[in-house]
């Protein structure tokens, strides 16, 4: 592409990557969570493909490093799961505590972001494998359509 | 322990959740860490699995709340129904857990060496970690609607495994077929589940089953769940897609497709005994799945004859076998009403159909083991390129016998144990379909006769005459079936009372499963 869309692309991800953790870290209160936000932050994986080119991207968009940060993503969610094992598996442990504590009032309320307990780290381990997932996909068929393989 | 045993019907899909995604991680650093843990974290949630299943055949069904106060605290103060993920373990749920521990870990240990050579292969353990919980999850979870989940997770991962050797086109063709199916049926599932839900506002099995009604709709779902969970467990009139899968896989992954498709199975079970029921109609119901599963048997061996392709041959092999299940669970299922006929005949059957589930699985895991084996050394699976190959391979061609005469049904194998079981019982419901049992099986042998002579008798050829005995970890994994096989074969009796008939008895008795679930309310 030309190199006003490349230099729009590159001033727009950061955006994209804002909002994306924006939808991901407020899930618990407003539409959205971890897979929303994942997905959003992979579009900006699609922005800067259609941009520069998929070969400039894999120079750092490594697969590898991609399948760690899914492997991380998918290890947070289940080892908070098992956090709460001292009671029940997925016991919400961190209500009452100090991060994310809070119990939001019944009714209207502002919508507080420290609530919510283990679900917003859950979102955002959530968040984390979809996005090195969802990016993943979309380099390699970018990689694919070209006729390339992927490395090993 | 007790606290494990308490928490070990999570820790069974969590550990093996978690060490699919450990895998990758651990893998970029060493292969032989990672090989140690998926070994390691198998063998963990094996006994863990066996631990279980003890508990719950000596004392009670085991429920499991997620992220509740307690564990069995499945109706929180206020509610009035089940709410949270729950899990529910009874005694069919804990011998299916057996069947997909044993056959994962021994399927992990024949890849380690079967694809040492592989690209990729960080990708296939997590791809097999993920399908072994899936499994575990379909056949604990006490909710309809994780029963779906857990069936995608299983289908999406052994859809990939199947394609897993990109570079034969039938791989990859083997993979989409299996996924194309696989959504089809999960789709039809997802459809059944909303019509239940819009009317009764509940996914739980137990409590929906404690208030079903049997309407219109509730029948329609009916017929979609059973024609969905039949198309997944390669029952005929839904078998095609089975040959074109199995037989592409790598060697280990069909020996974890049929218990996939077991998992099926069990869905099927849970749905007509335990979700419907007393409510059911059962002599029509169970009639229907003695149709299929007779079906089964005749187009299964009929078509098994034809093949040239050794592992086609079997895999049409699992639609002949998987027959015999459905009609033993379909003669207890039509009885199911009729307690003097039940306990004449109905239970055997059910004993037969159950016991022949885990049979099922080792000889036929077995046979796909050799078959890999064969296609490890020699390169294809074309039966008329084989010849003589008994004289390198001597264990091979002893394994591979093993498996034909248990799947023939002859003593003192396992396959005889269970299905003299399904043929005596089944002869007191109807007689004929006993004939057309001894029939298929007879023809079974035949089957699988023209098998060993083509491949493993006659003169060895030059070409073959480096073929060695595969390494020692497949001879290994074949080994541990075939010592289950033998096992089960000469000492029936200790394994129909310690697990089968705990399964049995979990299957007839619906208000067990409900009671544990809703609280024994008066």
């Amino acid at each position: 592409m030309s190199k006003i869309v490349r230099t729009v692309a590159n001033q727009l991800i950061l955006f994209v990557v804002i909002f994306g953790l924006y939808v991901i870290i407020q899930g618990h209160v407003t539409p959205g969570g971890g897979f929303q936000g994942g997905a959003i932050i992979a579009s900006g994986a699609v922005l800067l493909i259609v941009a520069s080119g998929s070969q400039e991207i894999k120079t750092w968009l490594r697969e590898r490093r991609l399948s760690v940060v899914e492997s991380s993503g998918a290890l947070l969610f289940i080892l908070l799961a098992f956090a709460g094992i001292g009671t029940v598996f997925f016991f919400n442990f961190l209500v009452g505590s100090r991060l994310f504590g809070g119990i939001p009032s019944v009714g209207p309320n502002p919508g507080d972001v420290w609530t919510g307990g283990v679900i917003p780290l859950m979102n955002l381990g959530v968040g984390l494998k979809v996005m090195a997932g969802l990016s993943a996909v979309v380099l390699a068929l970018a990689l694919f359509s070209g006729g390339e393989e992927l490395e090993e | 322990m007790s606290t494990l045993i308490a928490h070990s019907s999570i820790l069974i899909i969590a550990v093996t959740l978690a060490t699919a995604f450990l895998t990758p991680l651990v893998g970029i650093a060493s292969k032989r860490a990672r090989n140690t843990l998926i070994v390691l974290a198998l063998a963990f949630v094996a006994f863990l699995v066996v631990a279980l299943a003890r508990d719950v055949m000596l004392n009670q069904i085991h429920v499991y709340t997620l992220g509740a106060a307690a564990p069995d605290l499945t109706i929180p103060g206020g509610a009035i129904v089940p709410v949270r993920i729950i899990l529910e373990v009874d005694g069919l749920s804990a011998f299916m857990g057996i069947v997909i521990a044993i056959v994962s870990l021994v399927a992990v240990i024949y890849s380690m060496s079967a694809l040492k050579t592989e690209t990729g292969q960080n990708g296939f353990y997590t791809l097999l970690l993920l399908m072994a919980a899936g499994m575990f999850g379909m056949v604990f979870t006490g909710d309809l609607f994780n029963l779906f989940v857990f069936l995608e997770i299983t289908s999406i991962s052994g859809a990939a495994l199947i394609a897993f050797r990109t570079k034969f086109a039938d791989s990859q063709e083997g993979g989409f077929k299996y996924i194309v199916v696989s959504a089809v049926a999960s789709l039809m599932i997802l459809f059944a589940i909303g019509l239940l839900y819009s009317q009764y506002n509940l996914l739980n099995i137990g409590a929906l089953a404690a208030t079903m009604e049997y309407t219109m709709l509730d029948r329609i779902a009916l017929v979609i769940l059973m024609s969905a969970f039949v198309m997944k467990l390669g029952g005929v009139p839904l078998h095609m897609w089975l040959s074109d899968t199995y037989s592409v896989a790598p060697a280990s992954i069909p020996a974890l497709l049929i218990v996939a498709s077991q998992a099926s199975l069990y869905a099927l079970l849970r749905t007509s005994f335990t979700l419907y029921g007393v409510t059911l109609d059962q002599s029509v119901a169970g009639w229907i799945i003695i149709i299929v599963g007779l079906l089964s048997m005749f187009v299964g061996v009929t078509m098994a004859i034809l093949q040239t392709d050794i592992t086609r041959l079997i895999a049409y092999n699992c639609v002949c076998e998987s027959g015999f299940m459905l009609v033993g669970l379909g003669v207890g299922l039509a009885v199911l009403a009729d307690p003097g006929a039940l306990d004449a005949f109905g239970t055997m059957a059910m004993n037969g159909a159950v016991f022949h589930m885990i049979n099922h699985a080792l000889f036929e895991g077995l046979l796909f083991l050799v078959a890999g084996a064969i296609f490890y050394r020699i390169g294809t699976r074309d039966l008329n390129q084989m010849c003589g190959l008994g004289h390198t391979m001597k264990l091979t061609s002893v394994l591979f016998l093993l498996g034909a005469l248990a799947s023939a049904g002859i003593p003192p194998f396992n396959g005889f144990a269970s299905k003299i079981l399904i043929y005596e019982s089944v002869y007191q419901f109807n007689p004929i379909l006993t004939m057309i049992g001894i029939l298929v099986s007879i023809l079974t042998l035949a089957v699988f006769m023209k098998v060993f002579f083509s491949a493993f008798t006659g003169a060895s050829l030059p070409r073959y005459r480096d073929v060695r005995e595969v390494p020692r970890p497949m001879v290994a994994a074949m080994i541990v079936l075939a010592a289950g096989i033998i096992f089960f074969g000469l000492f029936p009796g200790l394994v129909l009372d310690w697990i089968v008939q705990p399964a049995t008895d979990a299957l007839v008795n619906q208000g067990a499963y409900i009671d544990a679930i809703m609280g024994a309310v008066p």
